[in-house]
């Protein structure tokens, strides 16, 4: 599974490529973020795109799996 | 709760209006409300960074905006300390966004303010603010990025707060500060309120993420436009306000609104400010908001700004107002300095330089 690295990038970054990421058609795929404000973002990005998504912390960081 | 809609943003942008709408009416400066350029700059001054008589005040809404923002990150397990990400690039964009935002005299706060009390010249400085986002956006597209934050030790996220309460408490002791004796640094509301006001916005503005250079990037980059609900709400209060306390003056030249009809630089102002806050990732409000929640580039950019609006001073950057001689009554038009002026355009190029230089693939 494609996983989107935008730990400790600032805004709108982690947004920039959860949009590439669905756009390229990578089907399921996570993004890993640092802070819990870009996790919401990016939960919410997800959603605005009609997709769903499950979201999660692994190794002190945010995790939101995009779903295909 | 969860500002996760366009309804309830624009309400967290009408409360916020609402409380500005209070300032204005127990003291503050005619059409700042809590412009965090002007009250930066006027915190700089109280503490002697710079001498501009008439504007030293320790704003506590500042205090308050930090205070707010960090204690509902905390309460909502919304606070992480992390650092690393370009500071002194950072600190460079902030002095960058002050020198901008003095040369229009406010900051995107306070051009949504002016707006809505019908001074023309902010809507000059919202399509220099919008073509200056717009060109940090066209950056972002090509790549540009100021690198990686990491988790930091938690404490490094507490030192603005902790400095933030500590000028706030300095306001009590006798002597410790300078006050302006006149001009906008003298006009203030209760201290006590000011704190509250501030202490409310900022909890407003860290649930619902307002930016002002967000919303607008938000709209070119993702046509997406939850953050410019919130602008939109502000907004509309305040033009209510305004106009039903008779405090909708349209014009140019309107003495006393401390504005200037300089045109182009106002446009170039915001123009500054636009880019160096896209590049920063938001606007002056948003730094202190990100700084607040534990974020110690936002507080480098900060630190930047605070700079920034003392050297404006210092080295006669700052826009004057028009004001209207009480005893002749003669109107006397504000204007940018040349050394301003200069500085606008240093400051253009250098937020240029960092856009096309600094790579996401290059971290």
């Amino acid at each position: 599974m494609k996983e989107v690295d935008a730990r400790g990038l600032s805004c709108p970054e982690p947004l920039m490529m959860t949009d590439e990421a669905i756009k390229e058609g990578a089907g399921e795929f996570t993004v890993l973020v640092t802070e819990p404000f870009q996790r919401t973002n990016v939960e919410k990005f997800a959603r605005s795109k009609g997709k769903t998504f499950t979201s999660g912390e692994k190794d002190g960081y945010y995790t939101v799996t995009v779903h295909a | 709760m969860v500002l996760d809609t366009k309804w309830k943003l624009g309400i967290a942008g009408a409360a916020s209006g609402v409380l500005a709408c209070v300032l204005a009416l127990l003291g503050n400066p005619r059409n700042m409300a809590f412009c965090i350029a002007c009250f930066i700059r006027d915190t700089a001054g109280a503490l002697k960074f710079h001498s501009a008589a008439p504007v030293q005040y320790a704003r506590p809404e500042i205090a308050g905006l930090i205070l707010g923002a960090f204690i509902i990150a905390i309460a909502t397990k919304e606070y992480k300390a992390t650092a690393g990400s370009s500071p002194m690039i950072r600190f460079v964009l902030g002095m960058c966004i002050m020198i901008g935002a003095l040369a229009f005299l406010g900051c995107p706060l306070r051009m949504v303010i002016r707006m809505a009390a019908g001074d023309w010249n902010a809507y000059v400085a919202l399509a220099g603010f919008v073509c200056g986002i717009a060109t940090g956006v066209f950056a972002l597209k090509r790549g540009f990025s100021l690198g990686r934050a990491y988790v930091a030790h938690k404490a490094t996220g507490y030192v603005l707060p902790v400095i933030a309460l500590a000028i706030f408490l300095g306001l009590f002791i006798p002597g410790l500060y300078v006050f302006s004796e006149s001009g906008p640094g003298s006009m203030h509301a209760p201290i006590m309120v000011s704190l509250v006001v501030g202490l409310l916005v900022g909890a407003i503005a860290q649930k619902s993420r307002m930016c002002f250079a967000g919303s607008i990037r938000d709209v070119i980059l993702l046509k997406n436009f939850d953050l410019i609900s919130v602008i939109a709400g502000l907004f509309a209060v305040l033009l209510v306000f305004n106009i039903a306390t008779g405090r909708f003056t349209p014009g140019f030249t309107v003495p006393g609104t401390i504005s200037h009809p300089e045109h182009l630089w106002n446009f170039l102002g915001m123009y500054t400010v636009g880019i160096a806050a896209t590049l920063a990732g938001g606007c002056p409000l948003r730094q202190l908001i990100l700084a607040a929640q534990g974020s110690a580039d936002a507080g480098v950019t900060v630190l930047g700004m605070f700079v920034g609006s003392a050297l404006c001073h210092n080295f006669g950057l700052a826009a004057s107002g028009t004001a209207m001689n009480a005893e002749t009554q003669e109107l006397t038009l504000g204007a940018v300095p040349a050394n301003g002026k200069i500085a606008v355009i240093v400051c253009i190029v250098v937020c240029l330089i960092i856009a096309f230089t600094q790579k996401r693939e290059e971290v």
